[in-house]
């Protein structure tokens, strides 16, 4: 395990992180009010517009997140307690990245190319665990996917260059 | 007794070879799922689901499906109450109640009493449950069938105003979490008017969002994350149930039949009312504990403070099918990915199933008789083995169950879109479950949004813009009266307490 994953220094503090996705619902309720407005909020001739319901969506949405936000204002002193430490989010990302770029690779090299080299490289990083033991777990677990879907259910999943090669496509 | 006569016609459907096999499968999936950290009822099922499509276009198919997703979800609810007895990890929200007493029997080796009072005192709730499903569906969906667009939306308002009376998080939180849900569902093509909404000029929004990409990134991916921050190590006792315990905390369980029947009650009525199986287990428990002579002795290792969560859960689990049936209203995410899957499969939830499909809807529910017998029988002899899966470690279990989730994620639609907006809806998931935003409020908004708009436009055409039609006869006015009520409850509850400070 990485050493430095005790870090318990507080990376963000919960008023931070409150003010953060207040901002973020305030952000989606005021898209929602503008776009609403365009398309017409309004009581036409023939029944409520499109944007009718949706407009008030958006006004409570913001109307709520402004009432979050100034909630999370009396967050002081040891309420503003830590929201994540350091270590914690270190191992968080180690999960979110890697496993983002697991999906930025599917639609290049399809998705059980990806899953080998993920589950390992992760196995590697995260376990270190010895070459065999993480290349069986990697390729098994990709093989019976591909025999679960594609053989058993008929689900054809995104397939890369290799598969081509193999005439699996 | 007409449900009885249905009811036998529906066990002669459930009964066939094909059904029980699926059964099986179902339940042992679902337990797993129930172990595993970040798969749960919700998103398993809506993993799983894509893999119906196929089977639920042959003849009687439909019923299968929905006896394999629904196993799924029994299993489940079983398997919350391993991670939960065994390893302090409620694997399951629902099974945090059960951990209180649940853990400290099983530090002093009584894990397999602990196990057998939870799956037992599950198999009761999930029984009552299916009892009260079975005679009173009919009676509400026969009432259902006069209801027209005004009526529904006041269900749909009763739906979503009990979530913010009864939910224990702030309230404007799940009331800005439940209106980004019906925000999600309103993007894309406006079914009434045809306009685009919420769209911006780009193609991948043009179809709005999935509930099932929602549910698998909130409840998956996020899960995945939560899980993480508590470290990469589980340390669990063992467990080993033999015919001997079972049978003594068999003959021990009849002295709480007072506390098995209070949480059911809780259970069911929390269940129906979209109040969900996490808050009826936190009720019963808190219940019992006032009602039981050893209350004080609550969280020390107490069989009762085992039964009262565990009985409601299910009860509350397996009662959140009548609304979805009933009236095409769920009563849990899980519940919500069901309705889903029968909207894919081609079949309008609500009151005219009862009259249309009745194959399906008895078959069903004859299928939850069998299944949750088929549960107690699985997880009462198979404990070790899915305790075992727990002690595989994490770093090797989360790159698989992520992958898991994508390929759930990517075969909804087959886009890799989806699988991106999985990841997204991960990280909100994380950051909503942190900041006590409620996530099942707002699945629920993403899976009724169209449904709730289109009643609300339609009641509003009827009344030409007046509100007042809300309240037009007495069954429209008082299910909007009492949704109100519970709207204001956290309000009345805050004055009180001021009140009474001061």
């Amino acid at each position: 395990m990485d050493p430095n994953t005790d870090d318990t220094r507080p990376a963000f503090r919960a008023r931070t992180a409150e003010l953060a996705v207040a901002g973020l619902f305030f952000l989606v309720g005021a898209i929602i009010i503008f776009d609403s407005v365009r398309l017409g909020a309004r009581w036409a001739a023939d029944g409520p517009q499109p944007g009718y319901f949706p407009f008030y969506l958006g006004v409570i949405i913001c109307l709520s997140s402004l009432i979050n936000a100034i909630g999370s204002l009396a967050l002081r002193g040891p309420r503003n307690r830590s929201f994540v430490e350091v270590g914690q989010l270190r191992l968080v990302l180690s999960v979110l990245i890697p496993s983002a770029v697991f999906v930025g690779l599917v639609s290049w090299i399809g998705i059980y190319v990806s899953a080998i080299l993920y589950i390992a490289l992760f196995m590697r990083w995260l376990g270190k665990y010895a070459w065999w033991k993480l290349l069986s777990v990697a390729f098994g677990v990709s093989i019976t996917f591909y025999l679960i879907f594609e053989m058993w259910f008929k689900v054809p999943l995104p397939k890369g260059p290799l598969e081509a090669l193999l005439g699996l496509d | 007794m007409d449900e009885l006569q249905s009811l036998m016609h529906g066990f002669a459907v459930a009964l066939t070879p094909t059904n029980l096999a699926l059964m099986f499968t179902g339940i042992v999936l679902g337990v797993i799922i129930g172990v595993l950290p970040g798969l749960g009822g919700a998103n398993g099922v809506a993993i799983l689901l894509p893999l119906t499509f196929s089977m639920a276009q042959t003849p009687g198919g439909q019923t299968s499906a929905i006896i394999l997703l629904s196993c799924i979800y029994w299993g489940a609810l079983f398997g919350g109450a391993i991670t939960s007895v065994l390893f302090n990890i409620p694997g399951e929200p629902w099974s945090v109640a059960t951990t209180f007493d649940g853990h400290p029997l099983a530090q002093q080796g009584r894990a397999g009493t602990a196990l057998t009072a939870a799956f037992t005192s599950s198999f009761v709730g999930a029984l009552i449950a299916v009892i009260v499903v079975t005679f009173l569906s009919p009676i509400v969906a026969s009432f259902a069938l006069e209801f027209g667009p005004p009526e529904f939306f006041a269900v749909y308002l009763l739906t979503f105003c009990a979530f913010v009376g009864m939910s224990k998080e702030p309230p404007f939180k799940t009331l800005a979490a439940m209106m980004t849900g019906f925000a999600l569902a309103a993007v894309g093509t406006d079914p009434v008017t045809g306009a685009l909404r919420f769209t911006f000029g780009s193609v991948y929004l043009l179809d709005g969002f999935d509930f099932l990409i929602a549910v698998i990134g909130l409840f998956g991916i996020g899960e995945i994350f939560l899980t993480l921050e508590e470290g990469l190590a589980f340390k669990g006792a063992s467990a080993r149930i033999n015919l001997g315990v079972v049978l003594e905390t068999w003959k021990e369980l009849p002295r709480y039949w007072l506390t098995s029947l209070r949480s059911s009650v809780v259970g069911c009525f929390m269940g129906i009312v979209p109040g969900g199986a996490t808050p009826a287990s936190f009720m019963s428990y808190g219940v019992a504990r006032r009602f039981s002579k050893n209350g004080d002795k609550f969280g020390s290792g107490q069989v009762e403070g085992v039964v009262a969560p565990e009985t409601a859960a299910h009860a509350a689990g397996t009662s959140a099918l009548l609304p979805m049936l009933t009236l095409g209203v769920p009563g849990s995410p899980t519940a919500a990915v069901l309705l889903g899957g029968l909207l894919i499969w081609g079949l309008q939830p609500g009151p005219l199933l009862f009259v249309e499909q009745k194959d399906f809807v008895w078959g069903l529910i004859a299928s939850m008789y069998l299944g949750n017998i088929a549960g107690l029988i699985v997880v009462l002899t198979c404990v070790p083995l899915f305790a075992a899966i727990l002690r595989i470690p994490f770093s090797v279990i989360a790159p698989v169950i992520v992958v898991v989730c994508a390929i759930g994620a990517y075969t909804v639609h087959n886009s890799i879109f989806d699988v991106w907006m999985m990841v997204v809806f991960g990280v909100l998931g994380y950051l909503f479950k942190k900041l006590q935003y409620p996530l099942a409020p707002m699945v629920l908004a993403i899976v009724l949004g169209d449904n709730a708009e289109a009643s609300f436009r339609q009641a509003m055409l009827m009344s030409q813009g007046d509100m007042s039609i809300l309240f037009s006869n007495g069954l429209v006015g008082g299910i909007t009266t009492l949704a109100l009520a519970l709207l204001a409850w956290p309000l009345v509850t805050w004055l009180w307490r001021r009140a009474r400070g001061s």
